[in-house]
């Protein structure tokens, strides 16, 4: 592996480059300015193998997207991502009870491994969970006695011989059907999913509450967490996102709007209220500030593929945490701390309560997370360099490597920075994907999803 | 916008790193005054319980006839606020009329992703 420098990464000091060359791959969506709400993203995720890739959007659809096997001939690029199925996940409905709208934005897409020849995905709105399954349909029958092609029937009167019906090669349909609908469990909105390691049971998160779901069973959940207190006016934080632990079964995470994550080990008893583990760095009194405890909101939490470590973003960074350690997390690394000084404005346009997601690398060595402006930053745990790419459609020359962007948090800005009241704080970078086992990134803009595969020789 | 004396001019580099947490207070401390001198009365909690309430009420977008006259004698009352949103008002003082609902129906287009 070649480290790469050229005079510019030298100009930039700390800044750097990471080793991987990150290439333009694919865009899909509307090229037009005039977003319709609908097709806002609201959700990116791979499954396992990385095979298929999935969004969700603010319109209630699942797009999923396959990877075309490997061409031999083209061996300079990994196989395109082509559309294989798309459907309307839930719809926008009322809550004629308690006068609630109820958004058919897909919080969530959560992949099942595959275990059979069809593929399993639970996607979620505010309310209620759907098991979909996406099966394949290559073959059809033909050559029925009673039935002409067309599926009219015949008189049986005119049939004078028997056949036995053929199965006959058809195009390719894939068809998505909801398989389990999990509803009415939640009073607030569900902000995350998660399917334990036991592949048999899955979690739910809403702003107070989690529940236990069993795959097969719709009409009955647990609640294993429940943070509500007896009086509504001593609310003093909300639960934001959870996961369960990628390998063991009894243990997941929590995390807060004041910044804490609690870990919670479901042997110890059926209602996990007391965590087993409170993960919280500690901040100095004397650097509070009315917007401490609002930047601090942690907006995703995810474990390493490992196990041995999670991440968790708040407003202007990334953290890395070892489960043995709760006092302090082990690395936290800065996305845009240029934005302190912009507290006031972000706050009166409601920036500072946009939810970043963030994601692992299949080997947990690089960390990424979308940032303003169409920029996202991966930092590099290993040789802690960091870099900031672009998602425009202006490097849309398939295998141009990326340039990296620099923002000028002040002074002189140079050639090629973008300062920082030029940002442009619409284009939101929140939701991205990393496949779980090449260099292959899936970015969401506000209504494009780009992938990017690093430079094959 | 922002005042180049409070903001910390260097780059990132690991010696100047603990300088620049140090000043990191004066720049969120500056924004917190632009806030305030902005906006009076802004809740004494920071972060606090009114910006949660709202979050939890989230899509409460019709009313009950309660709720909605009660709103109607306060606003007489008192002037809408200006400026931006005050993020201290709960539902109820600002009660949607049915006028200024949108129409809601659910998309039958094909997600352009898939275009």
């Amino acid at each position: 592996m070649f480290l790469k420098f050229s005079l510019r990464s030298v100009f930039y000091g700390a800044g750097g480059g990471n080793d991987i060359q990150w290439c333009f791959s694919q865009v899909k969506g509307a090229v037009d300015d005039d977003v319709a709400e609908a097709d806002i993203i609201s959700t990116v995720e791979f499954n396992h193998s990385g095979e298929l890739l999935a969004t969700g959007d603010k319109g209630g659809r699942v797009v999923i997207f396959q990877q075309e096997q490997e061409n031999k001939i083209q061996s300079h690029s990994r196989g395109e991502y082509n559309v294989y199925s798309t459907f309307q996940s839930h719809e926008p409905e009322f809550d004629y009870l308690k006068s609630l709208e109820i958004e058919e934005k897909i919080n969530k897409i959560r992949w099942l491994p595959q275990k059979n020849a069809a593929q399993f995905l639970l996607s979620t709105n505010d309310k209620t969970i759907k098991l979909w399954k996406i099966s394949e349909r290559d073959k059809r029958p033909e050559g029925y006695n009673l039935k002409e092609e067309d599926g009219r029937y015949r008189d049986p009167t005119t049939v004078t011989t028997l056949r036995v019906p053929v199965f006959r090669p058809m195009d390719l349909m894939v068809e998505a059907s909801p398989r389990r609908i999990f509803a009415n469990a939640h009073t607030y909105h569900i902000n995350s999913i998660s399917i334990n390691s036991d592949y048999e049971t899955y979690l739910s998160a809403d702003d107070l509450r989690i529940n236990l779901w069993h795959l097969e069973i719709t009409d009955r959940s647990f609640n294993i967490v429940d943070i509500k207190p007896a009086n509504m006016e001593e609310l003093t934080e909300v639960i934001t996102a959870a996961e369960f632990h990628p390998n063991s079964c009894n243990t997941f995470v929590y995390s807060s709007s004041k910044g804490t994550i609690r870990l919670c080990d479901m042997r110890a008893s059926a209602l996990c209220d007391r965590h087993s583990k409170l993960f919280e760095e500690p901040e100095d009194p004397s650097n509070r500030s009315f917007f401490s405890e609002i930047i601090s909101s942690i907006s995703d939490v995810k474990f390493s593929h490992s196990g041995r470590y999670m991440m968790t973003r708040d407003y202007l960074s990334v953290k890395i945490w070892d489960l043995n350690m709760e006092n302090r997390p082990v690395e936290t690394y800065q996305v845009h701390e240029y934005l302190r000084s912009k507290l006031c404005s972000l706050y009166e346009n409601d920036c500072i309560f946009d939810k970043f997601e963030c994601c692992w690398n299949g080997s947990d060595s690089v960390v990424m997370t979308g940032s303003y402006n169409n920029f996202f930053r991966m930092f590099d745990r290993n040789t802690k360099r960091d870099i900031t790419l672009e998602a425009s459609r202006e490097n849309n020359k398939p295998r141009t490597v990326l340039k990296p962007r620099k923002v000028c948090a002040s002074g002189k800005r140079k050639k090629d920075e973008i300062s920082v009241d030029s940002l442009d704080f619409n284009k939101k970078i929140l939701h991205t994907a990393w496949h779980p086992k090449e260099n292959i990134i899936a970015v969401a803009t506000t209504n494009n999803l780009y992938i990017f595969q690093d430079k094959v020789n | 916008m922002s005042n180049p004396k409070e903001n910390p001019a260097e780059e990132t580099g690991e010696e100047k790193q603990d300088m620049q947490e140090k000043e990191g207070i004066l720049p969120e401390r500056a924004e917190e005054a632009k806030l305030k001198a902005k906006y009076p009365n802004l809740g004494q909690k920071p972060g606090g319980s009114d910006f949660l309430t709202k979050r939890l009420q989230k899509g409460q977008k019709y009313f009950d006839s309660g709720d909605y006259n009660m709103a109607k004698a306060k606003m007489k009352n008192k002037q809408l606020p200006s400026a931006g949103p005050d993020k201290n008002l709960v539902t109820g003082d600002h009660t949607p009329t049915p006028q200024d609902l949108p129409q809601r129906k659910s998309s039958l287009v094909t997600s352009k992703l898939a275009g």
